[in-house]
């Protein structure tokens, strides 16, 4: 299992480096594109949005607009990808997922196409906009396609390394990008494999298993937690599928509990898949995440993540309880 | 068109619904009505305008067809079969568990091109391979089969203004307008009138055929080659069930079975064509 003395490295590299997943995100395809001409990004009316403007401001022979029409542009994706090209498809993660749903399932998915789709400002990410623009069903829409690989990256200097893996691969990948700037608990050297869990921090009490938004989140919960004497784990998961049973297990090994932090509904998501993994011996399991519920609008990301539950608060509390129990 | 490329046509045609009836077999439930009324079509795509072959399927720069509507496929797979693809002895396997020759196109049948059956993909999937053919400095011509029920699928029109806007003139689609859909007649259950207007208001270059007068579709296909700035749409009026008398224009063949005794009848009444 990986580890990296993450705090330590937060200092160091926070003031250099890029925070923003979607600008990471720019700039990663635009190098990917470069590096490959058969690499082509399209979007939805979106691409300053979600970045895949960096193609069409430099490489503009391997952009295409496609109108505000993502089940076409998902379905022109295959045809792409049926030529030998590796399109990356790009909107909000909400209008990416839902919207073209039926195109990736029969058109992408079923035929196992090499197809990448980039959702863009995801969870409560795209804070103003409400409930239209927000999504918490990406993870559960996409994992449950038979061939898709579902990706979050953890942050910004995770972004490029998540792309080129998803490149790597000969078939379909979901990756779900926050629109905001997220702290950097990585950095270039720091390992990233599809399927692998990344242990942030050590302890042995409870597992605090997060992704994206909630990694943060996650350390600081540790923080409040050591202050009450209990000794928490922090392990990240920018992978949602594939896991598996071993791997899972080994991440989480030695722990009384387990606390799942993530910013989409407690239905089909993070939680959900570790819950599956763990199915046949499980550990006691707090689940935080969006209730059954939509969105709404908010002046402030912070706001919304409070209001939704989402803090390092209601993940320590989660802890707590789960470890009474 | 020449009276020996024209006869030459004609079998192939006819192979293609002795093909669809084999396909089908007794008993078994399946979508005879669409896939008898673009059979014409697709054995002027596959024996006179496609560059293709079983050989080199994997040839960059082969036309490309993609059955959008893919309950139609048993015309496919007996032109493939007759192209050598695959043995004809497969068709008779069609949709038994396990077979290669699934209730719909699947990518890994040898000569498909695309996964189709939820209505009103293929034309962006044929967008898709039109723009990559460009991009690549490649010659190679997409033709697409749609049927005018599946025009009532709101992605048929934005792949339309897509093929529009970047000007695909290697993209032809090709629409079997045999007038009946699942529940009836289109006409009756939704209209979709005006078919060519249609297009010719996304910016297509149309043409209007006998969609089973083979020497008019080729001389259309051919036509449409030529076009340069836009993409072609070919409007073929169309019968369903064309050429098993008691099928024609009909739902009630739309998705049915065939007896024994039917069988027979279909098979002589394609031959009597």
């Amino acid at each position: 299992m990986e580890k990296v003395d993450v705090m330590e490295k937060t200092e160091k590299v926070e003031k250099k480096q890029e925070k923003n997943p979607r600008t990471a995100y720019g700039l990663a395809i635009l190098e990917l594109a470069r590096a490959d001409r058969n690499v082509v990004a399209l979007d939805a009316d979106l691409c300053t949005s979600t970045q895949s403007a960096q193609v069409e401001k430099n490489l503009p022979a391997q952009y295409f607009e496609m109108g505000i029409g993502e089940a076409n542009m998902a379905s022109v994706a295959a045809g792409f990808a049926l030529c030998g090209k590796t399109p990356f498809i790009h909107t909000f993660a909400v209008f990416a997922t839902g919207r073209p749903f039926d195109q990736i399932r029969q058109g992408i998915c079923l035929p196992n196409l090499n197809v990448k789709i980039v959702g863009s400002s995801e969870g409560l990410s795209d804070f103003g906009d409400g409930a239209t623009h927000q999504c918490f069903e990406d993870m559960a829409l996409m994992s449950v396609l038979p061939n898709m690989t579902v990706l979050a990256p953890v942050d910004a200097a995770e972004v490029p390394k998540v792309v080129r893996a998803a490149a790597a691969i000969q078939g379909p990948v979901y990756i779900r990008l926050n629109r905001n700037d997220l702290p950097l608990l990585t950095d270039e050297s720091t390992p990233f494999e599809i399927g692998k869990p990344l242990v942030l921090a050590e302890g042995k009490d409870v597992a605090i298993c997060v992704n994206g938004v909630t990694a943060g989140m996650g350390l600081a919960a540790r923080e409040i937690l050591s202050g009450q004497g209990l000794e928490a784990r922090v392990v990240n998961f920018s992978t949602i599928k594939p896991l598996n049973e071993k791997i899972v297990r080994e991440a989480l090994g030695g722990v009384r509990a387990l606390v799942t932090a993530e910013e989409h509904s407690v239905i089909g998501g993070l939680g959900a898949a570790i819950a599956g993994c763990l199915s046949k011996a499980p550990l006691p399991t707090a689940r935080v995440g969006i209730a059954d519920r939509y969105g709404q609008s908010s002046h402030s990301y912070e706001q919304l993540l409070e209001h939704y539950g989402l803090t390092p608060e209601a993940i320590a509390g989660a802890a707590r309880e789960i470890l009474k129990a | 068109m020449d009276k020996e490329l024209q006869s030459f046509l004609v079998e192939k045609a006819r192979k293609v619904r002795l093909g669809v009836i084999d396909a089908l077999g007794i008993g078994n439930r399946g979508h005879v009505g669409g896939s008898l009324s673009c059979a014409d079509i697709v054995a002027a795509l596959y024996f006179y305008k496609m560059r293709h072959s079983p050989e080199k399927q994997d040839d960059p720069n082969r036309d490309r067809f993609i059955m959008s509507k893919g309950h139609s496929v048993l015309a496919q797979y007996a032109a493939l079969a007759e192209a050598g693809y695959f043995d004809k002895k497969v068709l008779a396997t069609t949709k038994s568990l396990g077979s290669l020759l699934q209730g719909h196109p699947e990518r890994q049948i040898p000569g498909i091109e695309a996964n189709t059956g939820s209505l009103g993909q293929g034309l962006s999937m044929g967008v898709g391979m039109a723009l990559a053919g460009r991009m690549d400095g490649l010659d190679y011509r997409v033709y697409v089969i749609v049927g005018d029920g599946e025009l009532a699928e709101g992605q048929i029109w934005e792949a339309a203004m897509a093929a529009n806007h970047y000007a695909l003139s290697n993209l032809t689609v090709i629409v079997d307008m045999n007038g009946v859909q699942a529940m009836g007649r289109t006409s009756d259950r939704y209209s979709i009138a005006n078919i060519p207007g249609r297009f010719a208001a996304f910016g297509w270059k149309t043409f209007e055929v006998d969609g089973h007068d083979v020497a008019d579709i080729a001389g259309a296909l051919d036509r449409a080659s030529g076009v340069r700035g836009c993409p072609t749409a070919i409007v073929a009026r169309t019968v369903k069930g064309k050429g098993v008398g008691f099928a024609e224009n009909t739902h009630a063949y739309h998705n049915n079975l065939l007896t024994a005794e039917d069988r027979e009848k279909a098979i002589a009444s394609v031959m009597a064509m």
